[in-house]
């Protein structure tokens, strides 16, 4: 198949209803990454306000997921749906259901925002947690790209980095652990590291669920709970060196 | 982790009957390649005087399942499945080359009893065609042809027959009632009846449901699956949701060549060719 496509049905209205559906998963995305932004940037900086935005606006992101969700059983019950039209319905129903648990971390790492803003900083400003906030926002923005330009290898690049988030991720917690066994006094900052850390981590792993329906979606190659280096040859077809 | 290389390996493969995906967890495909052959076509061509309308098909049909034939109008579906029981033979300034073998043997070899092939190969249409005759004398009909007059064995196929069409219960107390008493959806399971009591190796069944409502349907499909156990059956259907429901295998026909032909999940989830996909999905080439 030289190209996945939406478009060119002869029933005009179909087309419209995928491109529909396509366009809300990327305003979900667009809105998930806000999310994702908004809570590393009111831990950074102790900004308890802008923590308490994020949380709020999570009801948003469950909204998407409902209304997509929706829009997607309209669409299989109204048209039978097969091959590529199909397989993208199945991947959005997936995607969102990603997207939806990405926004849930996100309130996570807010409401550690709050408790990391009422006791006393350290002097780095959380910058560790922070460059990892960014490295897995990175990866939901790239995720989301490699969906919408139907790029399997994108999906398979954004996927492999994946393991660099997990490097991250331990480094912080052998830090915080050494931190609670050196001086008692910092375990309860120390645990809501922790808690945000693991909440960061989990958005790398649902980010790279979201490339696995991406594979899915184009080559119709079901790639989930295989090693990354078995993705990549199921994906392109080709071998890592 | 012990087992995620073999896994991925199967993973990867896309064909293969029970192929395992994990432990307990197995995905059932069909696969041609392990299927016993009832009707082998090679190189088949047909022309009408000197237009061609099958271009040299070749394809394996296997006993005991249901192969759809899906295209647009004029693919040349409809004739590739008349081929199976030379029912072609009727239409003057149509040539075949080629051949068909059943069961190994070419249908279109000289001396075949043509008769004796329609015998083996019944056929049912889009529009039901029973006889201006009772129930009964429908079904009857092709045993009185072959000179059957023992009123037992008659009741015993007629009843048999019925049942296999799942018609017994709606009809059993008025079979010598006129058959177009019946509906269109029984006159239907009546027709496909008559041509399961002479007992055929196959069912050529041409849009059988598409004058039907869905409940008759559905109950045609529901036939169809519980004839396949004893017949393999052949349909061409203009409803791709049909062929998707009922067959095992689909054959795609685009300008009278055979496009793709694969087990009918692969055809409707992940088909190989372009133009399969834009037929099934409703897209313009």
């Amino acid at each position: 198949m030289d190209k996945t496509r939406l478009g060119g049905h002869y029933l005009e209205k179909y087309d419209e209803e995928l491109e529909s559906v396509r366009h809300r998963v990327l305003s979900m995305g667009g809105l998930v990454e806000e999310q994702i932004s908004n809570a590393i940037l009111a831990l950074g900086s102790g900004d308890a306000k802008l923590a308490e935005e994020v949380m709020a606006n999570d009801m948003k992101v469950n909204g998407f997921e409902v209304a997509i969700d929706e829009q997607c059983s309209q669409i299989l019950a109204r048209h039978q749906p097969a091959a590529t039209d199909l397989r993208f319905l199945l991947a959005v129903i997936k995607t969102i259901t990603d997207l939806e648990r990405i926004g849930d971390q996100a309130e996570r790492v807010a409401r550690m925002a709050i408790h990391l803003a009422e006791k006393d900083r350290p002097k780095n400003q959380y910058a560790d947690v922070v460059a990892l906030g960014e490295r897995v926002l990175k990866m939901v923005h790239e995720a989301l790209d490699a969906f919408a330009r139907m790029d399997v290898g994108a999906a398979v690049a954004v996927a492999r980095s994946d393991a660099a988030v997990d490097n991250d991720y331990e480094a912080i917690m052998r830090q915080s652990i050494t931190f609670m066994m050196e001086d008692p006094r910092t375990i309860s900052r120390a645990m809501d590291v922790i808690w945000a850390i693991r909440a960061l981590e989990r958005i790398g792993d649902h980010s790279r669920n979201m490339c696995e329906y991406v594979v899915y979606l184009v080559k119709g190659k079901d790639v989930r709970h295989i090693s990354i280096d078995q993705m990549e040859e199921a994906a392109l077809g080709k071998k890592k060196e | 982790m012990d087992g995620t290389n073999t896994m991925s390996q199967q993973t990867t493969m896309t064909h293969g009957m029970g192929e395992k995906l994990f432990e307990g967890v197995s995905r059932k495909r069909l696969n041609i390649a392990s299927e016993d052959i009832c009707l082998q076509v090679n190189d088949l061509k047909l022309y009408y005087g000197n237009d061609i309308a099958i271009k040299g098909v070749s394809m394996a049909i296997p006993r005991n399942r249901v192969t759809a034939f899906i295209g647009p109008s004029g693919c040349g579906k409809s004739t590739l499945l008349r081929c199976f029981n030379r029912m072609n033979d009727l239409i003057d300034a149509c040539r075949i080359e080629g051949e068909i073998l059943l069961d190994g043997k070419n249908i279109y070899e000289r001396g075949v009893d043509v008769a004796e092939l329609r015998r083996r190969v019944g056929m049912v249409f889009q529009k039901p065609n029973p006889f201006p005759k009772s129930i009964y004398e429908n079904i009857a009909y092709g045993l009185r042809l072959q000179g059957v007059k023992d009123r037992k064995v008659l009741d015993e196929v007629v009843e048999r027959s019925l049942k296999g069409a799942a018609l017994w219960d709606e009809v059993k107390d008025r079979l010598h009632e006129n058959a177009f008493g019946l509906s269109g959806g029984q006159q239907q399971r009546l027709v496909i009846a008559r041509a399961i009591a002479i007992e055929p190796e196959v069912l050529l069944l041409d849009e059988p449901a598409s004058a039907l409502d869905p409940i008759s349907t559905a109950k045609i499909e529901e036939l169809i699956d519980e004839l396949k156990d004893n017949y393999t059956i052949l349909i061409v259907t203009h409803n791709m949701q049909q062929a998707a429901r009922v067959s095992d295998y689909t054959a795609y026909m685009y300008l009278g060549e055979l496009i793709e032909f694969d087990d009918t999940l692969t055809v409707f989830t992940n088909p190989a060719q372009k133009a399969t996909e834009d037929y099934i999905t409703g897209r313009y080439g």
